[in-house]
């Protein structure tokens, strides 16, 4: 078979499996920093192992590394599947591969040694960040060169999604990373005071409704439909949906900085955007779900597809928790406590690792041309495993957060606060064991993934596939 | 002009944008192309079994 008639699946492949591996090394940096959190002395007075350093390699490796080749294996797959077409340019698909692992390996490299431009999901110095662009141009020509010669009319909507998250990424990094060299490893931010904070939670904001989220909307698109083996609920609602979405989310970052020296009337404005985006959030939520309507059943047999209603319930819930969280009221008592950490890993653990698993097991047997996965049994106790993980690690930083701000804002009647930090760490000590032991509940079903992956991919040579012809 | 003219008729703009997309993605004229597109990622690729005959 010439090549031109064969999907490009190696990109895919390669990418499949990074996911399963840097997820390991992402989740056991969580682990181990969650264990920090209760014995300090686990850092071995290193620097390179406290916990200011350990805490973006661990934030870095579970959204760009993780989460990033879960985006770049399944985009690369849906793009050619859903447009009949091999995708474009293989060389430069090859290259936004290795180049996009040299980024995750310096990242691991610098950021232990405390080399970081101190921005918030941004940490990586100057080189780091010009390469990524350049492969990140690269990924949007392959991508959007696959679209341009597609050989059916319409584009599906999870290349919609895919698209937006693709531009918006390469907008947000470019521009909040703008900065003067003053040496290899260091830079100064072109932004100051308020600005930069403006332009940092710009970005950090949109990296959330970009990368964890437009992305990963694209995945729900395709493999929901694919493995419920139903078309999606409603296409005209996912128009909607993808407009109102992508629109939206641009002006929430400012809820990051409520009470702060930002402008009253921008923090509002944040607010405002954020409570607003329930609205196609759930638009988006209901529509997934919706499409097991009428198949109910099939959740009963099939562990994959638990893996998504559960990971688009919680998308479900986060979307809910977020809003009501940037209302300036209920922020005053969650900022700067473990609820928002328990916010983030209801997002993170509960939407994102459960729908990139769920969409990885549905992608790996096709890729490596075989019927199912090694187990579906071990499907399921990886299910169970995430699911009881992300529940315990959420309630248990729901309860240290809500107990941390009712302390931290408690007054005597003279004016004097009635605790001190130390006492609010004491109260919250029981829940960092909790937490502790959801997160390790967690990261052991991607053990089980692991295993069930090398099962199923060691002693299978994969074939090409052939190119659909349009229907 | 004022810059908050440009303002409120930009804040006008995008509103009726968005009712204007309601009603494109409501309107029965795009059901067939809807329905084709939905059925996209129920395609199966069927060439592998069919490459592995070719070469046994």
């Amino acid at each position: 078979m010439d090549t031109a008639a064969s999907y490009n699946d190696k990109v895919v492949r390669q990418f499949s499996i990074m996911v399963v591996v840097w997820g390991i090394v992402g989740m056991l940096v969580g682990v181990i920093i969650a264990a920090q959190l209760i014995w300090p002395q686990l850092n071995f007075d290193l620097p390179l192992l406290t916990y200011g350093r350990l805490r973006p390699l661990h934030t870095n490796a579970v959204i760009f590394a993780f989460g990033g080749s879960a985006l770049f294996a399944t985009a690369y797959y849906v793009v050619q599947r859903t447009c009949h077409v091999r995708l474009a340019f293989g060389k430069l698909a090859a290259f936004t591969f290795w180049g996009w692992q040299l980024v995750i390996v310096l990242a691991a490299i610098t950021l232990p040694l405390g080399i970081t431009q101190s921005k918030e999901y941004a940490e990586l110095e100057w080189p780091i960040d010009l390469l990524i662009t350049v492969v990140w141009v690269a990924y949007a020509i392959v991508f959007f060169g696959t679209i341009a010669k597609r050989r059916v009319k319409h584009i599906y909507v999870a290349n919609w999604f895919y698209g937006a998250f693709i531009i918006t990424v390469a907008v947000l990094h470019i521009f909040n990373n703008l900065a003067v060299p003053v040496s290899l490893l260091k830079s100064y931010s072109i932004y100051t005071g308020i600005v930069d904070g403006m332009m940092q939670w710009w970005y950090g904001h949109n990296a959330v409704g970009f990368f964890l989220t437009a992305g990963f909307l694209g995945m729900m698109y395709y493999f929901v439909p694919k493995q419920a083996g139903r078309p999606i609920y409603s296409y005209r609602l996912s128009v909607v949906h993808f407009w109102s979405l992508i629109a939206i989310y641009m002006w929430a970052g400012p809820h990051h900085l409520h009470y702060t020296s930002l402008p009253d009337w921008a923090q509002t404005l944040g607010m405002v955007f954020s409570i607003v985006l329930l609205a196609p959030s759930w638009g988006g939520m209901i529509n997934g779900i919706m499409t097991l309507s009428g198949a109910w059943h099939k959740l009963r047999s099939d562990p994959i597809l638990k893996f998504m209603i559960v990971a688009l319930s919680f998308y479900g819930m986060s979307t809910f928790e977020g809003p009501m969280m940037s209302i300036k009221t209920v922020n005053a008592l969650s900022h700067y406590t473990n609820w928002t950490i328990g916010h983030v890993h209801s997002g993170a653990l509960g939407w994102v690792a459960m729908m990139t698993v769920g969409s990885i097991y549905s992608l790996l047997p096709r890729l490596y041309n075989r019927e199912a996965m090694y187990s579906t049994r071990l499907i399921d106790v990886h299910f169970w495993t995430s699911t009881i993980g992300v529940v315990l690690y959420a309630v248990s930083m729901w309860i240290a957060g809500i107990t941390e701000g009712l302390m931290w804002r408690a007054v005597n009647d003279d004016g004097t606060l009635t605790y001190s930090f130390v006492e609010s760490l004491k109260a919250v000590e029981p829940y960092h064991y909790m937490r502790l032991l959801g997160g390790l509940v967690f990261f052991s079903g991607m053990i089980i993934m692991a295993y069930n992956v090398w099962k199923t991919v060691s002693d299978k040579k994969p074939v090409p596939v052939a190119v659909l012809e349009p229907a | 002009m004022d810059i908050n003219d440009l303002r409120g008729f930009l804040t006008a703009v995008i509103f009726f944008a968005f009712i204007g997309i309601w009603i494109w993605a409501w309107s029965s004229r795009r059901k067939k192309d809807f329905e084709a597109s939905a059925a996209l990622p129920l395609e199966e690729d069927k060439a592998s079994t069919h490459y592995e005959r070719e070469n046994i």
